[in-house]
């Protein structure tokens, strides 16, 4: 059991979407940067898919009124148990009574926190996303506040073995952190600001031939008008080589559309199913991680990559993720 | 039936079944999806339907897409094609006739004037033009059971506004371009706001959680800022 003494900005459950009711206009949502809340999962000897907070920019204090196994993943926030400060992509065993802050943000902007057995989440329409504008899932449909309390299920069998093991070595400290952590190739996809790799969108031949080449080649600052739903950029207005009003379609995760402004906007977890902007690009599943991290002020690079190398790196990614699982099981299975 | 697949991003495809709203296109749309309900495909996670569209979106990584080396892009757009080609198109049911009252202008619909102006009409000839047609629902789309309809009159056409608003209320009633439709939750959008409805649109907790679907008939019926409140307060009590 969980109790939050101070909410941070903005911290939500989370999990890894909603899906199969787009169709009537229920958006996706779940984690901004799933490959994070993925990893945070699977150090705790959680399923992967499990709910998991998601903290934003100003992270909350949070008690542990019993001993628990907890791991961050994500921006690096300045994670401190009682004031000491603790790793991230670590499994780390918290004693009771013991209190997680935070401090600056010292590189991305979200992090992850996953507990051993999760937390105890009434499911609404196959998943336990906090729907924020609809007030819907997750902890009572909203963001969470001071005196909440966070029940968590039984642990797995994996989760409890990682926690005895820790447990061994907890003796009167207030926290012991694993020895052992997620690889580092997967948690390093947001060091240096890398460009962020696209394919081309629908509507990418509508634009004149200059913003085709200014979208690969200036950079877009991440204005302070972003949030869950999409990030509005700002940078060389981008134009249409001729002035079209398109039909409605459906849009994805990282979709890059571009109203008559000329100013992009990124669509993220929290996006609309349809709209009705040209779309000039579309983020590759596998580094919608790094805009998931990007924080107003920061600059962007995009690249153009083809379809089968996006799908290519997606597969080579899922393939690093099932030799995380498969090393925590056979260390703790 | 006529239709070209198109990558969207790297985990979905468009399926293009033409480029102008139309009723036989509709009925494309209905065809596929009401398919896609029926015999899911393993590797799809799920479908959005829209004007002129269906896209479906696959999970890149199933092992139906990557066996023996393949493109998983190619060897899904490979069994769409199979399973479309086999496809007849659906007879229609009768569609449910449902009345939605607005208010129009004033502080619940900001950009009537707007709207009238970009058309050289006055605001009640703008009024008239709206709600005197009756409507197809075409997909629920975009917001939780936001209505995307057809048959407004090209009289009353804005485009959408240059800047989207950051937030609109639920009920809102907007014009975009040659359509029209109701904000179904408070969200932003780029709609030309020309008045409000006091109904709920989306009901979570009722399955489908949408009041309205494809294929309904919509008119509009005008109230008073009075008969709006009045609605609104009654709503209230019953929930």
């Amino acid at each position: 059991m969980i109790k939050i003494i101070k909410p941070g900005l903005l911290t939500t459950v989370q999990d890894l979407g909603r899906y199969g009711f787009q169709k009537y206009g229920i958006i996706a949502s779940g984690a901004m940067d799933q490959l994070s809340h993925r990893i945070a999962n699977l150090l705790v000897g959680n399923d992967e898919s499990k709910p998991a907070l998601e903290i934003t920019l100003i992270g909350p204090v949070i008690e542990f009124t019993e001993t628990a196994l907890i791991s961050l993943a994500g921006g690096n926030l300045s994670p401190k148990i009682n004031g000491c400060a603790i790793d991230l992509w670590r499994p780390t065993l918290v004693s009771k009574g013991s209190t997680l802050s935070f401090g600056p943000c010292k590189t991305g902007c979200r992090a992850y926190l996953a507990i051993a057995g999760s937390f105890q989440i009434t499911t609404v329409m196959g998943s336990d996303s906090t729907y924020l504008r609809a007030g819907i899932g997750g902890f009572k449909g909203r963001a969470l506040k001071a005196g909440d309390v966070l029940r968590s299920e039984p642990m797995s069998k994996c989760s409890t073995r990682i926690f005895q093991r820790l447990s061994k070595r907890l003796a009167e400290r207030d926290y012991i952190e694993a020895t052992w952590m997620a690889d580092p190739i997967l948690s390093s996809c947001y060091m240096g600001k890398p460009p962020i790799r696209v394919i081309k969108g629908r509507q990418y031949h509508w634009f004149t031939e200059e913003s085709k080449q200014d979208f690969f080649q200036k950079e877009f600052m991440v204005t302070s008008q972003s949030d869950r739903m999409g990030y509005r950029l700002k940078g060389e207005p981008l134009a249409l080589a001729t002035a079209e009003e398109m039909v409605s379609e459906a849009v994805g995760n990282g979709s890059i559309q571009v109203p008559a402004e000329g100013n992009p906007i990124v669509l993220l977890a929290d996006r609309q199913t349809t709209g009705g902007y040209p779309k000039i690009a579309q983020i590759a599943t596998v580094d919608l991680p790094i805009i998931a991290q990007a924080k107003p002020g920061d600059k962007l690079q995009f690249k153009l990559i083809s379809l089968k190398e996006s799908q290519l790196m997606y597969l080579e990614r899922e393939e690093r993720i099932r030799q995380l699982k498969i090393g925590i099981s056979l260390l703790h299975g | 039936m006529d239709y070209q697949l198109h990558p969207f991003g790297d985990n979905g495809i468009m399926i293009e079944l033409g480029t102008a709203i139309s009723p036989d296109i509709q009925k494309r749309v209905r065809t596929i999806a009401s398919f896609l309900d029926q015999y899911p495909f393993v590797w799809m996670i799920e479908y959005i339907p829209a004007f002129t569209s269906v896209t479906v979106l696959y999970d890149i990584g199933h092992h139906e897409l990557v066996k023996d080396g393949c493109f998983p892009y190619e060897q899904a757009c490979e069994e769409l094609r199979e399973a479309i080609e086999g496809l007849s198109l659906e007879e229609g049911q009768l569609p449910r006739l449902i009345e939605i009252p607005v208010c129009y202008g004033g502080e619940l619909g900001p950009d009537l004037k707007f709207v009238a102006r970009h058309n050289g009409l006055s605001v009640e000839e703008v009024i008239r033009i709206h709600k005197t047609r009756t409507y197809n629902i075409h997909m629920i789309g975009f917001a939780p059971g936001f209505p995307y309809m057809g048959g407004m009159s090209e009289k009353i056409a804005t485009p959408r506004k240059e800047t989207p608003r950051l937030t609109i209320p639920a009920g809102s009633v907007g014009i975009a371009g040659k359509q029209t439709g109701i904000y179904s939750i408070e969200t932003p959008g780029g709609w030309q706001i020309i008045g409000r409805s006091p109904v709920q649109l989306f009901r979570p907790f009722n399955n489908p959680p949408s009041l309205l679907r494809a294929g309904d008939v919509i008119t509009f019926k005008e109230i008073t800022y009075q008969e709006y409140i009045e609605w609104e307060d009654r709503d209230d009590k019953n929930n």
